[in-house]
């Protein structure tokens, strides 16, 4: 078996071992079962849009939740020293734990399918619309991820790695508000306006999966991946 | 089989290993000795291709350890216990060594072998299902060791496999590390004395960075002067006239004031224990008590690593 996928193996198991990744999944699938359902009924439409419009926030707090640990843990109770003493190259160790929280982040987003069949039960909501909004879910979680791992390498201290993930997140999440938007000089609105991450989700729920939305989030989860692999890869552990 | 040349490592303005050069043979046990915060763990995590060098050049069985390509090769050669035996927690016994053993690249028709193979000689038969997080410090240690033998490793480096157990557990581990350099070339380090001289063939004494002394335990004890003594003195008071007095006294070669005792230095076969207790009594100072001993490790571990 590739050295990845065994270190992803046991990441994934650690999730299941402890009440974590329990803990994590029923406040997600809670939360946003509830503000889903409180909406759902007021707009009487056998849609999932506003379950889809929550995720970008959701999110926000759930998966600094996952990947909080995943560096900052090992570093704290020495582990790391152990981890890259295998021969294993650190390429391998970064995406190992990034596919681990991808596969959680599908667990989560396969038991939100709950809601989908109560939707389809109650109307016929457009299939095609649904599909798209899991595809933009994943992209848009797996950039979290990656931006999570990212912090968790550089501190030893969960809270911290969590609370600076939620803020990039946010930035990156409020550079396409159009509040701040129309504060700028068009040119640099025209960035901010393609750095976020609400621009290209939003784009994805209306149906339409354009290239340029899934290379922009591919372009993000490889830039942080990278960063990652360099982090962990210079060897001036503390 | 390992050869260290000039090493340097800062940690900013610290300056944690400063021209470290030394030069392993296989199936040598080598102790590196120094006081806490001398630069051990350092040197170790440097061997392992955990930490980069600031400058210097090591190699591992030929092989140049900042070649990126040639890590992975290295990195394999090695078992290694950090310091404090770091280990997955949530994990039982089995599991994190079955994980380790994939991680080195054992087949896996090989690995439960292998692994029974290692819960054997480290004693860990009973504990085989209990999660790591429950285990006591002495196995958890067990653990460590069993996890840097588990893919036969030519090259065995432990730092402080002894630290925090207890008597009983100290002597079991250190037979574990006789056994195991039978067959491997092994690096520890410690600053415990006793145990470096009954297992390492070789004792390196490193401090504030810098190898202050490299032989046999019996090279080292030469060096300190085996034909040497040392008497430890306890008076009540320490007046000024004493000193001036005793340094009088025929055979004394060093005298010094080491935590309100005294201690001089003299030949071994010339003993002035007498001369001494007369001018104590003459002086008025109340002798409590004279304790005369040939110099051991200890002494020249003190004495080399003294500020």
């Amino acid at each position: 078996m590739d050295k990845s996928l065994i270190i992803a193996k046991k990441e994934l198991n650690s999730y299941f071992n402890s009440p974590l990744g329990y803990v994590v999944i029923s406040v997600f699938l809670v939360i946003s079962g509830w503000l889903f359902i409180q909406t759902f009924f007021i707009v009487g439409q056998a849609s999932l849009r506003s379950f889809f419009n929550l995720l970008p926030i959701l999110f926000m707090f759930i998966i600094p939740a996952v990947t909080m640990f995943s560096w900052a843990e090992e570093k704290k109770s020495g582990t790391v020293e152990v981890l890259m003493t295998f021969p294993v190259s650190s390429v391998k160790v970064v995406i190992a734990k990034f596919f681990s929280s991808f596969v959680f982040l599908l667990i989560m987003l396969i038991l939100t399918s709950v809601i989908s069949i109560m939707v389809s039960n109650v109307g016929s909501p457009d299939k095609g619309v649904i599909v798209a909004g899991y595809i933009g879910a994943i992209f848009l979680g797996s950039a979290y991820i990656a931006i999570g791992l990212w912090v968790s390498s550089v501190t030893k201290n969960q809270i911290i790695s969590f609370l600076v993930t939620v803020s990039i997140i946010f930035v990156f999440y409020m550079v396409g508000n159009s509040l701040i938007l129309d504060t700028m000089p068009s040119s640099v609105a025209a960035v901010g306006k393609f750095l976020s991450f609400s621009t290209h989700f939003d784009s994805i729920l209306r149906g339409v999966i354009s290239l340029s939305d899934i290379l922009y989030y591919i372009s993000v989860i490889i830039f942080f991946l990278f960063l990652n692999a360099r982090v962990v890869g210079m060897k001036k552990w503390k | 089989m390992i050869k260290v040349e000039n090493l340097v490592k800062k940690y900013g303005e610290l300056v944690a290993l400063d021209g470290v050069s030394f030069e392993l043979k296989e199936g040598e046990v080598i102790g590196i000795l120094g006081p806490n915060g001398a630069g051990k763990t350092t040197l170790l995590r440097i061997l392992v291709a955990f930490l980069e060098t600031d400058s210097g050049k090591v190699e591992i069985d030929g092989l140049d350890i900042d070649q990126p390509l040639l890590q992975q090769k290295i990195k394999g050669k090695i078992g290694y216990l950090p310091e404090n035996a770091p280990l997955y927690e949530d994990m039982t016994v089995t599991e994190y060594l079955i994980f380790v053993g994939k991680m080195q690249g054992i087949e896996a028709n090989d690995i439960y072998e292998k692994l029974a193979s290692v819960i054997e000689k480290c004693g860990l038969k009973e504990k085989k299902n209990v999660e790591i997080s429950t285990l006591s410090k002495g196995y958890r240690q067990r653990v460590g060791i069993a996890q840097a033998l588990i893919h036969n490793p030519k090259i065995v480096i432990l730092d402080e496999p002894t630290t925090g157990l207890d008597p009983n557990q100290r002597i079991e581990i250190r037979d574990l590390i006789k056994e195991i350099g039978r067959s491997k070339t092994v690096i520890l380090s410690s600053h415990v004395l006793s145990e470096v001289q009954s297992t390492c063939s070789r004792v390196i004494i490193i401090n504030k960075g810098k190898i202050v002394a490299d032989g046999t335990p019996e090279e080292l004890e030469n060096k300190g002067g085996k034909s040497k003594a040392t008497i430890h003195i306890e008076v009540e008071e320490i007046r000024s006239n004493l000193l001036p007095r005793l340094e009088a006294i025929e055979g004394v070669n060093n005298i010094e004031v080491i935590e309100s005792r005294i201690v001089i230095v003299s030949d071994l076969e010339n003993d002035i224990r007498k001369d001494i207790a007369r001018v104590i009594i003459e002086e008025n100072h109340g002798l409590l008590e004279l304790v005369r001993k040939q110099i051991d490790l200890e002494d020249v571990f003190i004495d080399l690593t003294k500020e």
